[in-house]
């Protein structure tokens, strides 16, 4: 069997894989949260309430409307999206011009209730959900299988990181957007509705972690808890990365992820707070964070 | 007044004694002392947010490892009550002394998220740990006698003890926050640059008062683990956390009887709804939008806005 330092290398694919997946996941959940915030300065708490619920809507959507995974992957980060914008036209709207703090108050509260909400419901061990049968079945890659679901996972979670990042980066809207996350006020002065900007921002904030949820919902099973653990650890990679950048965002959530996949395979008992780790490590070494710009 | 107690402040404090002199008469003692031992933690975390302005989202941690190091100390060391409250202390204010230096490096939201993330490492820890007990938590936690002599296995002299620790810990944050070291937290507060351009080394403060406010924490969940007598996950786990912001909002951020009264109300409405399974994570996620959107002075708060008193 071959061996790199003294683990099989099948294990480490194995691992690596797995951890491509969950950076996939903290890219796109960091992604969203730094897009929220860059405009309306509000730490999204319900982030990974969001995220679940992306997963719950594409159960739901297969359960009880026979819609299956492909169409739910468009369906239901729209669903969620628009749950969003009711959210924040009804909610976080009004803590503008507040503390910070509030608004990260506000939407731990929402967290919660949705969390209550959905455990009531489904109870803690959640709903199976199964692979689309296109996506069923493994790849021979010669020195490892690798799931074919997996490599979609990370492949379309990439894309969508892309995606977002060219919105951003390369088009008019993008250039408003990050106008507006400069100076509202003068984007505002310019004729642009900023109000709607923001609201829709929100939307698609959390659009993107309903198409995670929806990325998700195959993996393990649906559950009510699975947003919560993975938020904290998304905050982390917040920390890590700042929130200045786009593609510092999603270099750190994957490179986090692969680093958590090593550890799985080095050092087991550590996996499960390395991410803190190098958090630790990195507001000694650059308090700003990698990719963060000095407050 | 003395002690830096205004004359509202006094009344409001005689108030309290007799509450907690008359309260066991009518009320179930270890109702009480839970809803004590959540006051004093809730107290300690206004000290950050109410005077400091400081979000701190992992105060679970300095709790859950206060009431670990309290269970273990009085089991398996033979601790008297007192000596293993003080240990638990000690070990919550050496953990905040290296959690508030790694998180005061950053301010606002990224303080909170670091606090938060540290805390998590922590719940890790005291789930893998050999000496927790993992999912078991340690239990069957005797009462350790009081100074070695004085045994509490009767829950009414165990309350006197509770009822002691808390108001000597609710005295202390009152005496910190009144003294000119207090003064210069509410100065950082209000506007830290200017502290910092009158050469305060304000980072020197703020960690003082992290570390302060560990102590308290972990103070609270030593003698918590002491009434229960048992050491358990729930009280590293981020929920308590986010139960002891709930508990000070409610009361009301930055008034010194806010917190206490918070923990009474929280504490009520967890037990009546105890019996409703999940909907008391409903009601709590609730009260915190009601609280943030409507009332964000609190109830202690709002009564002092509306006699124009500082409570």
């Amino acid at each position: 069997m071959v061996t790199i330092f003294g683990k099989p290398l099948l294990l480490l694919y194995g691992q690596l894989t797995l951890g491509l997946i969950n950076g996939a996941f903290y890219a796109l959940l960091s992604l969203g949260l730094a897009v929220i915030f860059g405009l309306l300065n509000v730490i999204n708490f319900a982030h990974g309430a969001l995220f679940m619920l992306g997963a719950f809507v594409t159960w739901g959507l297969l359960q009880y409307l026979d819609i299956g995974y492909w169409p739910a992957l468009v369906i239901a980060p729209i669903i969620v999206g628009a749950f969003g914008v009711v959210l924040e036209r009804l909610l976080i709207k009004r803590l503008h011009g507040l503390d910070h703090l509030y608004g990260l108050l506000l939407t731990f509260g929402c967290a919660l209730v949705i969390e209550g909400l959905m455990r009531n419901q489904f109870g803690s061990s959640g709903v199976p959900y199964a692979i689309p049968s296109a996506l069923q079945g493994a790849l021979h890659l010669g020195f490892m299988v690798l799931p074919l679901y997996r490599a979609w996972v990370v492949i379309a979670a990439a894309a969508m990181c892309l995606v977002t990042w060219l919105v951003i980066d390369k088009t008019r809207l993008g250039a408003t957007l990050r106008a507006a996350t400069e100076n509202a006020p003068l984007v505002q002065a310019f004729g642009v509705n900023v109000p709607r900007l923001v609201t829709l921002t929100y939307g698609a904030g959390v659009g993107l972690a309903a198409f995670a949820g929806v990325l998700a919902a195959p993996m393990n099973s649906v559950n009510p808890n699975m947003g919560s653990n993975l938020i904290i650890v998304v905050f982390a990679t917040v920390v890590i990365g700042g929130m200045g950048s786009i593609l510092g965002s999603i270099v750190t959530g994957f490179g986090l992820g692969i680093i958590e996949g090593l550890t799985k395979v080095y050092y087991p008992e550590g996996s499960a707070t390395v991410v803190f780790v190098v958090m630790v490590i990195v507001l000694l070494v650059r308090p700003a964070g990698l990719f963060g710009r000095a407050a | 007044m003395t002690f830096g107690f205004t004359r509202a402040q006094a009344v409001a404090l005689v108030a309290m004694l007799a509450l907690i002199v008359v309260a066991p008469g009518v009320l179930y003692p270890v109702f009480l002392m839970k809803v004590l031992c959540f006051g004093l933690f809730a107290g300690a975390f206004n000290l950050l947010i109410g005077y400091v302005g400081l979000l701190s989202l992992g105060h679970a941690a300095y709790f859950g490892m206060g009431s670990y190091i309290a269970a273990w100390t009085a089991k398996y060391w033979g601790f008297s009550a007192e000596l293993a409250i003080l240990t638990g202390g000690v070990v919550g204010a050496a953990i905040g002394l290296v959690f508030g230096w790694l998180a005061i490096r950053r301010q606002g939201i990224y303080f909170a998220m670091i606090t938060l993330a540290l805390s998590q490492m922590i719940y890790f820890f005291a789930l893998q740990a050999p000496f927790t007990g993992g999912e078991d938590g340690i239990q069957q936690v005797p009462r350790a006698p009081l100074f070695g002599l004085i045994p509490l296995e009767d829950d009414m002299t165990l309350y006197w003890v509770v009822a002691a620790i808390f108001l000597l810990g609710f005295l202390a944050i009152h005496r910190i926050v009144h003294s000119p070291f207090g003064q210069v937290l509410k100065a950082i507060r209000e506007n830290e640059p200017r502290a910092i351009s009158l050469g305060y080394r304000v980072d020197d403060y703020k960690l003082l008062a992290f570390v302060l406010s560990a102590f308290i924490a972990a103070i609270a969940g030593a003698t918590k683990s002491q009434v229960f007598g048992i050491a358990t996950l729930t009280d590293v786990h981020w929920e308590m956390s986010g139960e002891v912001v709930l508990m000070t909002l409610l009361g009301g951020i930055g008034t010194i009887f806010g917190p206490v009264m918070g923990a009474l109300v929280f504490g009520s409405l967890e037990t009546y709804l105890a019996q409703f399974g999940d909907w008391v994570t409903v009601t709590q996620g609730a009260i915190f939008i009601l609280c943030v959107l409507a009332f964000r002075r609190g109830i202690i708060g709002e009564i002092g806005a509306r006699l124009r008193l500082v409570l």
